[in-house]
This record gives structure tokens, sequence and C-alpha cells, in this order.
């Protein structure tokens, strides 16, 4: 299956062509992904090289002059290095452009490199800031439809790409939960590429599944029309606890209790597979079964 | 704030301690104010080409503050030249008043960059300068003022290469040097910028004349830099010899 890396820049290089306000900013990676676009489209196709200050700050100079810039390297040097940036040259300056911010490699997608490649914290951080909207797809085409929504509108947008990926796209109506079971005894809330392995992890279960491509913001409407008992797991495939406070948000009128999945705060300090990883982050879906079912006491 | 009949603005460079004292309650002003007030007053009274009825336009030049520290000389130029209301600068600092210590661009009319934080000015001009080539609107540039000790931060040196490399030459910048790089800049800092390709010059930061030469010298195909000099940080604030930049002048390492 082509990955979403590679759906965004086929995408993105067809979207540079309708249009003209369209920027793409690398920082190397993926850079030889744009190389036909960037043949065609030299003004808007640009690699600053190994330098993600730069990407972040080129994008908000871009985005003040009125384009609509698209960067993106791996979630680790776009989200976690150059944080300062995103906060002043993105959020502060308030440019009319936005921006959109587009990541690959996830939490641990480069499970064989160590700590300095993941990114569990992307999201936690971005949520310190206002007015981001978060998506993280769990299949190509929802990437895919993700991408293009950016891209056509004006405010500040990070797209999680990973390696992982569920076996269909699950997404419903844009920025809103898709249900994919009811049931009465809690709902389970599965965020991006960790949504086969809840529905596994929930088989036999009388449990309402909820599904989110999109995590901020969080459909409120939806997960509270599905919620039978006032009893919520939410499974994140990144920081653990990310999204409580807006589950906590949206349920705060209702006795209610919270349980927040994903990864662990915890250096693994471990190489081998993501699927090793996932496992000792408890996200695979028999270790899902158990804290679920503790959880709501099935 | 518009500017008003009642407060028609002083529009020379004499008038602007006086603004300047609006801010300060007094006429003796910090260094990191005083440093900038030659090219500030230089560039918006005889380089950019740009108004407070521009201000919005797609075509204008562009100036962005880096160094957003020590703004009462930025806020007394744009009052002088009818972006801010002079009555508006007594309130400076004040919960409800729009001019900060650190200037807020949602804030001010003409205000390019929000700024405090140092090293974001350049990288965002070059952010601008591509914006400014892609949108086709050649007649436009972008000039940012920056401090010599901003240039510590290397986010700067990110944007000196790349800007090189893209031959951005919509791209101005006007180091204010005032010696108050902890370690320096060997060679002049103007060195930093020629290594990469730019074309580069150094005057002095209180010569009009001089510094309206080097901010409008061609450089086609190049990004331009001026280094404009002025008294040492840590002596008193008295202009430099016309035509004589103020020697550098460095305190010692610090020992660990």
């Amino acid at each position: 299956m082509e990955t979403m890396r590679e759906r965004f820049a086929a995408v993105t290089s067809r979207l540079l062509a309708e249009d003209p306000r369209l920027a793409v900013v690398a920082a190397d990676i993926s850079a030889d992904l744009f190389g036909p676009a960037a043949a065609r489209f030299p003004d808007r196709v640009i690699n600053v090289g190994i330098r993600e200050q730069l990407l972040v700050s080129v994008a908000g100079g871009l985005s003040l002059t009125g384009m609509r810039p698209i960067a993106h390297t791996f979630a680790s040097f776009l989200v976690e290095r150059p944080f300062e940036q995103i906060k002043l040259d993105l959020n502060h300056q308030a440019a009319a452009g936005g921006a959109v911010l587009v990541s690959a490699g996830a939490s641990y997608d480069y499970s064989d490199n160590c700590r300095t490649h993941q990114s569990p914290g992307d999201v936690a951080l971005l949520n310190t800031l206002p007015g981001w909207t978060v998506h993280v797809p769990g299949h190509p085409d929802e990437a895919e439809r993700q991408i293009r929504a950016a891209a056509r509108g004006t405010g500040l947008v990070y797209v999680r790409l990973s390696t992982e990926t569920n076996a269909v796209p699950l997404d419903g109506e844009p920025g809103r939960l898709t249900m994919l079971r009811s049931g009465r005894r809690g709902t389970v809330l599965a965020v991006g590429p960790l949504a086969d392995a809840v529905v596994d992890a929930t088989l036999g279960f009388d449990v309402t599944v909820l599904y989110a491509a999109t995590i901020r913001p969080l459909d409120a409407e939806m997960l509270r029309a599905g919620l039978q008992a006032p009893d919520v797991v939410l499974v994140e495939p990144y920081l653990a606890g990310t999204s409580v406070p807006a589950v906590a948000d949206a349920l705060r009128d209702l006795p209610h209790r919270i349980l927040g999945l994903g990864v662990g705060r915890r250096e693994l300090r471990r190489y081998g597979t993501p699927a090793e990883h996932q496992a000792a982050h408890g996200l695979d879906a028999r270790s899902l079964r158990a804290a679920i079912a503790s959880f709501l006491r099935i | 704030m518009t500017t008003t009949a009642d407060h028609r603005p002083p529009a020379t460079f004499a008038g602007l301690p006086g603004l300047m004292s609006l801010m300060t309650g007094d006429d003796k002003h910090d260094q990191a104010a005083t440093s900038t007030l030659d090219v500030l007053w230089v560039l918006y009274d005889r380089v950019l080409r740009v108004t407070p009825q521009t201000a919005d336009d797609d075509v204008r030049d562009r100036f962005l503050l880096s160094k957003g520290h020590g703004p009462m000389a930025y806020y007394a130029v744009l009052a002088a030249k009818g972006f801010v209301d002079p009555a508006d600068l007594p309130g400076f600092g004040a919960f409800g008043s729009a001019l900060g210590l650190h200037p807020d661009r949602t804030l001010i009319p003409g205000v390019e960059i929000s700024s405090g934080s140092l090293g974001h000015g350049l990288p965002l001009a070059a952010g601008v300068a591509l914006g400014l080539r892609a949108r086709d609107l050649t007649d436009s540039r972008v000039f940012v003022l920056v401090g010599d000790a901003e240039l510590d931060e290397g986010s700067n040196h990110e944007a000196i290469a790349f800007a090189r490399a893209a031959r951005l030459d919509a791209l101005h910048v006007v180091v204010v040097d005032n010696a108050s790089s902890t370690y320096g800049w060997p060679g002049g800092v103007e060195a930093r910028f020629a290594v990469e390709g730019w074309s580069a010059c150094r005057v002095s930061g209180r010569d009009h004349d001089a510094l309206e030469a080097a901010l409008t010298a061609p450089h086609p195909g190049r990004p331009h830099m001026v280094a404009a000099v002025v008294e040492p940080k840590s002596a008193p604030a008295r202009p430099a010899a016309p035509g004589r930049p103020a020697a550098p002048k460095r305190s010692a390492a610090p020992k660990p």
C-alpha cells in the first residue's frame, strides 16, 4: 500500500497546480518525493536543507505574504525541535494565511532509530497553543482528505502521518467521530492508526467504539451521543492521556471516569519493530483488552 | 490609532527625542533604543516605500524589527511618520496600550512582525522574500533590523546560508552593531554574511547619508547586508565620527 507520506507528496503536488497561494517547505526529508513538483513550481516548492528552525520560520514568513505554506519533516524536527518557532512565527504572528504542518515518523514508526526520531509528545506540545486543528489519519485515504481540506483553509492545521495504518479508512464526515460499534458498558475512543487494535481488543464487549481521525477539536457532540455509560477509555497513538482534558471538558456536566491509554512517558531504549514498540507501550490488542476490561469492569 | 490634525507629528529627526520622552518621561534613553534610532529614521524617511495609507497593500516594502527590545525609537519613528498617534505614546507599556516593550503586529498599524524573542526576524524575512517572489511582487523589498548580539542565535545562521543559495535579492538585513555580542564576530559581523556570498558592507550607524547609500546600493541576484556601527553598548552614548565606525569593544570571555 502507498504510504501516507507518498500520498501526501502526490496529492500536494497536484494541489500546487490548482492553487497559486500554496507552497511546500521541506527540510531535506521527502524532498525527493517533491522533485517533479519542484521542477514545475520552483518558487513554491522550497527545500531549506537540514534547517528546521528556518523551516518553520519560512512558513511563517510565507504566510505573512498571504501564501498558504505546508511545512514538512519528521515530527521530532517539525514540532519538538523548533517549538518556539511554531509558538511565535505561526501562532503569535497570526498571519492571514495560517499554516499547515505535515509530519512523518509519529511515535515509533522509526522503532529501530531509538528516541531521536520518535515524537510521542508532538500533539501534547501543540495542545499548549491555541487554534490548532490536529488530524491523526489512520489510512492514506483519510490523510488525503485531510490534506486537501487543510490546503484550502486558512487556519493552523497539523497532520500527523504514520507508517502505522488501519486496514481500511474509517473516517466519515470531516472532523466528526465515527461510531464503529454501539454498546452499554462504556465508550472506547480509538484515535488514528490504533483503531484496528481497539476493534480487535473489544470483540465481544458490550461497549461503544468511536473512531477519531481528527482529535482536535474533539467532536464532543458525537462523544456524548454514543455515551450509554459515563466511562470512557481513550486510546491514542502518542503520549498517553494527551486528550484526556478534552474528553473531560466534553463531559464536564456529567460524573464520569476516563482512562487515557497511549505511548508511555518512560523511554524504552529498545530497537526492533513498530509492533514490538506498540506492545511494549501496552497498545497491542491483547494488552488493550485487559486494560479496557479492567477499567470498565467487564 | 489614527493621526489627527491636533497631534500632527514633527516629521524631522530632531523631533524624535521629544517623541521618545513621551514614553520614558525624560530625555535620557535606554541604549538599546537609541542604537537603532538613526537607522530606523533613515529607513522610514529615505528608503522604505510604505506609508500609513499603503501599510496593507500587497505592493509595499516590508520592515521587520527583529530586535524587539527597546522599541521606543521604533515607536517614535512610527509616530513621526503617521503610523502611530503621538497621543498614544505616553501609555507605553500600560495594560491597555498598543505599545508594549515588545511590539505586537496585531495592535499597531504598519508593524510587520511581533518580536522580542531574538533570532526570529531574519528567518521570517527569508520567508517573506520567498512569498514576494512566489506572488510575483517584484517591486516589493523586505528589510530586517537585527542586533549584533542577536546574531548569537543560531536560527539567523540557518537563514544567512539559505538566503544566498535561494538568491533572495529582495532581502535586506541591517545589523546594528553596538559590540554587545558576548563573544564578538572576528573580522566584523559583515564577514558572516560575505562568506556566504551576500552583498555586505559596513558604515557608521549614525551617518544618515552613508546609511542611505548603503541600504539602497544595487546587489543583483544576492541578498544585501549593512553593518551599521554605533558606539559600544558599554560606552557613553555618543555618535561615532562620520566615516569612522566605532571600534568594537569586547569584554573578556566570562570565566567558568
